[in-house]
């Protein structure tokens, strides 16, 4: 089952953050953001459904990838906390995309050649993806970091705001077939403190970190998340859609 | 949505007689008309109320389908409605530019949106209840859209008809999701059919009134038809909705709700259509002018995404100057 839980917990981070960005649509600051988040979006909610159908073959219980979508409750999603932390302004959601691509592109980088093939296929694609995601929020945080005195205070304040939550995204998963997340985080370390300093941003003190997303221990935003997006193969159980 | 651009159109010039008929000698040859060309004042301000009209039309009707992303009941349906969602914010772009080939920008275009000045189409300002709003939306609302977006891609104003041709395949395509969306309801749970019966109910009427008033009321549609800005009338236009929707609607099992609703072999020149029901004008023209149950919120919504949003276009206004100062001091 390791390898069943471990897709378990990367198919919720895609499938919570993708939830997130797809807030935005239609409230971006400029239209050509609304497409960007959007693509943001539907790069990461696809990745999900590739993981969650690959999960659902693993685990050999009948269950679709809907049914893993839809039908777990908070204490069953595996999703690190950061992914699934509120959009609050441009600059928080920015600065979460970028930390999380910060890690997946690597980390798909060294799944492309796992010999699991279904790993591999999913890996292939989403790796160009984050490359994207990693440019183009990258480019937002230096924008912001070095824009106008409240673009500065409003990254400066994101970078507060998640800084209890990146850490937790190195847990290691027990199983063999995916890359060790720990194994990526100094590279991640150096990548995300090289683009703070082009912005001219501070990498903070440490502080403590939460934990407990992979073990189903979340915030309370997450529980009222899926109470929204579950509702409608709640109230109508067994209904095809 | 688009004849309801026409309205408040004012198409009057006072350019010489020569120059008006060799304009209209270019038109009647079906030539296009390109941003620097010479072209009446009246002309120009049609297309661009038009096209700004029609930019702001996809620009708010991706909130009536948006608030149904985060609840969308499968994996798949969440994709395809944030990716129909995400096209109609690619329309918006595409025509926001084309009338930017106007003189004038998308800025000041926003604004006229925000302080209601422009308007947008009436079909927006009604909400979207259920998920059988997405497919009757899809196969309805762009299917109207379709109906007047086609003889827009002969417009006679180059760049407005080159934007139609790359909208009207998607928007054919985000018409036959949403039909299939109704489709999987119908043949689903007595609930699901109902949950579709009750879209059409809700949506077939403002459907209707999306190809504007009647021929004889709407004031400005004798002119756009000249410039051949406008090929069919708002009537010729709605009879072939309805003629193509009817059909659609008996195979999924729906009943139109209308009871006035017959087949005539006498129409159209022997061709046939259909009689409907009397549309209740006094209910179009009263969302036309802001009382529609969503207008308010629809526009404080992009109001609000407009102003939280200033900071960062300033930011990246300002980053961008710092960028090229360095560089030119470089
Ligand atoms: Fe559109
Ligand atoms: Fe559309």
């Amino acid at each position: 089952m390791a390898l069943y839980q471990a897709l378990i917990e990367l198919a919720d981070d895609h499938l919570v953050l993708g939830q997130r960005l797809s807030e935005w649509c239609g409230h971006a600051p400029i239209l050509e953001e609304d497409l960007a988040l959007s693509n943001f979006a539907l790069d990461v909610i696809g990745t999900a459904r590739s993981l969650y159908a690959y999960a659902a073959e693993v685990e050999g219980k009948g269950r679709s990838e809907d049914d893993l979508a839809y039908l777990r409750s908070e204490r069953e999603y595996l999703n690190c906390l950061l992914v699934e932390r509120p959009n609050v302004d441009f600059a928080h959601t920015m600065l979460r995309q970028f930390y999380f691509a910060s890690l997946m592109e690597p980390f798909w980088q060294a799944a492309v050649n796992s010999d699991d093939k279904v790993i591999a296929g999913i890996a292939g694609k989403a790796v160009k993806e984050m490359a994207y995601h990693i440019r183009h929020a990258g480019e937002w945080i230096v924008r912001l970091g070095d824009g106008t005195e409240e673009s500065g205070a409003r990254m400066r304040a994101a970078i507060v705001a998640l800084h209890p939550y990146w850490e937790e995204m190195f847990t290691p998963c027990e199983c063999d077939a995916l890359p060790d997340r720990a194994a990526l985080r100094s590279g991640w370390e150096a990548n995300v403190k090289a683009v703070f300093a082009e912005a001219g941003l501070e990498w903070p003190e440490p502080v403590y970190g939460h934990v407990g997303g992979r073990k189903g221990e979340h915030s309370e935003v997450l529980g009222r998340m899926l109470s929204d997006m579950q509702y409608l193969q709640r109230a109508h159980p067994g209904a095809t859609w | 949505m688009y004849s309801q651009g026409l309205i408040g159109a004012d198409g009057g010039s006072e350019e010489t007689q020569e120059f008006l008929d060799a304009f209209q000698a270019r038109i009647d040859a079906e030539e296009k008309i390109e941003p620097t060309d010479p072209m009446p004042e009246g002309y120009r301000r049609t297309l661009v109320r038009q096209i700004g009209q029609h930019a702001h039309s996809e620009v708010v009707g991706m909130l009536p389908e948006g608030n149904w992303i985060s609840r969308a009941p499968s994996l798949k349906r969440k994709l395809a409605l944030l990716a129909k969602v995400q096209d109609e914010g690619g329309h918006g772009l595409y025509l926001y530019s084309a009338a930017e080939t106007l003189g004038v920008t998308r800025e000041q275009m926003t604004e006229e949106l925000l302080d209601g000045t422009a308007k947008y189409s009436s079909i927006f300002n009604y909400p979207t209840l259920s998920w059988a709003d997405m497919g009757a939306v899809g196969w309805l609302v762009d299917g109207a859209a379709i109906m007047n977006q086609i003889p827009l891609c002969r417009c006679s104003y180059g760049p407005y008809a080159r934007a139609m041709i790359r909208v009207c395949a998607e928007e054919s395509f985000h018409q036959r999701q949403g039909y299939e969306i109704m489709l999987t309801l119908c043949k689903g749970t007595p609930a699901q059919k109902e949950m579709a019966q009750d879209a059409l109910n809700r949506l077939w009427w403002p459907c209707l009134m999306m190809f504007g008033p009647h021929d004889g009321d709407s004031a400005h549609s004798e002119k756009s038809m000249k410039w051949k800005i406008k090929r069919f009338s708002n009537d010729e236009l709605r009879g072939k909705f309805i003629a193509a929707t009817v059909r659609q609607a008996e195979f999924l099992g729906l009943t139109i709700p209308d009871p006035d609703l017959k087949w005539d072999d006498s129409l159209n020149g022997g061709k046939g259509g259909y009689h409907h029901g009397e549309i209740d004008w006094s209910e179009f023209w009263r969302v036309v002018k802001g009382d529609g149950v969503m207008n308010v919120e629809r526009v404080e919504m992009r109001k609000a995404a407009w102003d939280d949003g200033a900071w960062v276009r300033e930011a990246a206004l300002a980053h961008a100057a710092k960028r090229s100062a360095k560089m030119a001091a470089e």
